[in-house]
């Protein structure tokens, strides 16, 4: 939003927008029926899809124990995968043997995309939550252990000196001047992984689940019930929303001096 | 030692990295030898390496591999060029005009959080599994960062140019296409590298769900029939296709930056 207007526009203008959205939304649907409610929901029908899920449940859950599952699944899956990729990206940051050793098979295994990794993990662990974890991993991991390595080999060569001058060492060299170094990079490292495991997560849940918010879009599609549909990515939008506004409150507190 | 150390630490990476490749490919054969999994679910990396060349000359669900690329390939060319056909005039025409950018604005932000792959049972249904609906799911990968790229490019264009051109009597139009969009293309061209490589991602998910071919549908078609060895050689083509994308991104992206130090 540009900062140069009064700021009662400002502050007006997101919910006027939503309501003149809604407003076209009725007419072009509902009023003129210009466009056909089998290929968009009218809506009256996506509201009624809403109620219907909230309350009778739709696709072997109700909205809430889809949001559940695939949000647990992926905020845990997405914490261990973040640890150990950041983790491996100090290592390779601060050590350039470990960088010789590891570098060559991440480089190989960095171009696949993690949907790729869906089909192999089918095959191994089935439609269970095993194989979401082990995609979700996969989604993680590589931008996690990249920024990191790229935020602790951008402390220059002279605070490292300075450091070592000052006689800081060991443990408190990695605490104390490497890691709060990095932590800009690491988020938005972290910030990019939470981004890749959660289109994941959905697509593997398209492709196969019993419960998440994926596996109301599959249902939904095979019924071939496009409110449902909408309401599906509703619910993908505003839960990968929540989950990064969350990481991006986590990130103030993590770094108080960055400023915003 | 330390001369030692200088004078050749080129070769102690070398050496390192073979360590390292060895070590992968060590383990991978022994967990195959050892049987930690049925044969048929972990098949040795040079059984992987022959089921791709026979991949290359034997058709597996209709069409070899290189023809499952090229219809994949094709489809991505498809959403990425439209993409870019949408992206760009409209991150110049938000740039120049505040009605444009507020219009845009709210909409944009609220569709960049629906993951592009949420895209595919609307694709289906609008285009069919054949072109249109993964071309659908590719653009929506594509589509957020060559319009944020074209944007943030533009805006940040010295005024004085856009005040010049405009005293010198260039129209809307003109001003786009020979002030803001050359100003910004090291901006944009940074974007479209980010676009390729979402809009490629976007393309294996469309294919795994919606679509009778491409290198997608043929991995699901092994991974149906527990054929591993097909499912990873899909990997690998799918890998190898993409970084031939990025790299030729990087190097484009590199000579528009030369270009700008230049001038």
């Amino acid at each position: 939003m540009p900062s140069s207007l009064p700021s009662f526009v400002r502050y007006l203008y997101p919910p006027v927008f939503l309501l003149g959205t809604l407003l076209a939304w009725f007419a072009v649907s509902e009023w003129w029926q210009w466009i056909s409610p089998t290929r968009f929901p009218t809506p009256t029908q996506t509201a009624e899809a809403f109620q219907r899920i909230l309350i009778q449940g739709y696709g072997n859950g109700r909205l809430h124990q889809h949001i559940v599952q695939s949000v647990l699944l992926v905020s845990l899956s997405f914490t261990i995968s973040a640890a150990l990729g950041i983790a491996l990206g100090i290592f390779m940051g601060a050590s350039r043997k470990i960088e010789a050793l590891v570098n060559p098979v991440f480089l190989t295994l960095r171009p696949i995309p993690p949907l790729a990794w869906i089909p192999l993990a089918i095959v191994w662990l089935g439609l269970e939550n095993s194989a979401k974890v082990m995609v979700i991993f996969v989604a993680a991991f590589v931008p996690s252990v990249i920024n990191t390595f790229t935020g602790i080999r951008s402390l220059e060569v002279p605070q490292r000196e300075a450091a070592r001058m000052l006689g800081i060492r060991g443990r408190a060299y990695y605490f104390e001047v490497l890691i709060p170094a990095a932590m800009p990079m690491i988020f938005t490292g972290m910030r990019l992984s939470l981004q890749a495991s959660w289109t994941t997560l959905v697509a593997s849940e398209l492709v196969g689940a019993v419960l998440g918010l994926g596996s109301i879009l599959n249902q939904a599609a095979q019924d071939i019930n496009p409110p449902m549909i909408l309401v599906g990515m509703i619910f993908v939008a505003l839960s990968g929303w929540l989950m990064t506004y969350g990481l991006g409150l986590l990130e103030r507190l993590a770094i108080p001096w960055r400023p915003v | 030692m330390i001369a030692a150390q200088t004078s050749k630490p080129w070769l102690q990476t070398l050496r390192l990295s073979l360590t390292g490749i060895v070590l992968f490919l060590g383990c991978w054969y022994l967990a195959v030898f050892l049987e930690v999994t049925p044969r048929r679910f972990l098949p040795a990396p040079h059984e992987v390496l022959f089921r791709f060349v026979q991949l290359i000359q034997e058709p597996f669900v209709g069409f070899t591999l290189g023809q499952h690329l090229l219809s994949s390939f094709r489809r991505f060319l498809n959403g990425f060029l439209l993409a870019i056909a949408i992206g760009i005039p409209l991150g110049l025409l938000m740039a120049l005009s505040r009605g444009v950018q507020l219009l845009v604005t709210p909409i944009f932000e609220s569709i960049r959080f629906v993951a592009p792959i949420a895209w595919v049972p609307f694709a289906a249904l609008w285009f069919g599994t054949g072109i249109g609906g993964p071309t659908l799911v590719i653009f929506m990968g594509a589509f957020p960062p060559v319009l944020i790229n074209t944007y943030r490019g533009a805006i940040y264009v010295d005024r004085k140019y856009i005040e010049a051109a405009k005293m010198l009597g260039a129209g809307p139009i003109r001003l786009m296409t020979q002030v803001l969009f050359p100003a910004s293309l090291p901006s944009i061209v940074a974007g479209l590298r980010i676009s390729a490589g979402l809009g490629w991602q976007s393309l294996v998910g469309a294919e795994l769900i919606v679509a009778s071919s491409g290198v997608g549908y043929m991995m699901v078609k092994g991974q149906a029939s527990i054929q591993t060895q097909i499912v990873m050689a899909g990997m690998i083509a799918i890998g190898l296709v993409g970084l031939l994308i990025d790299i030729l991104l990087r190097r484009m992206e590199r000579r528009f930056n030369r270009y700008q130090e230049v001038h």
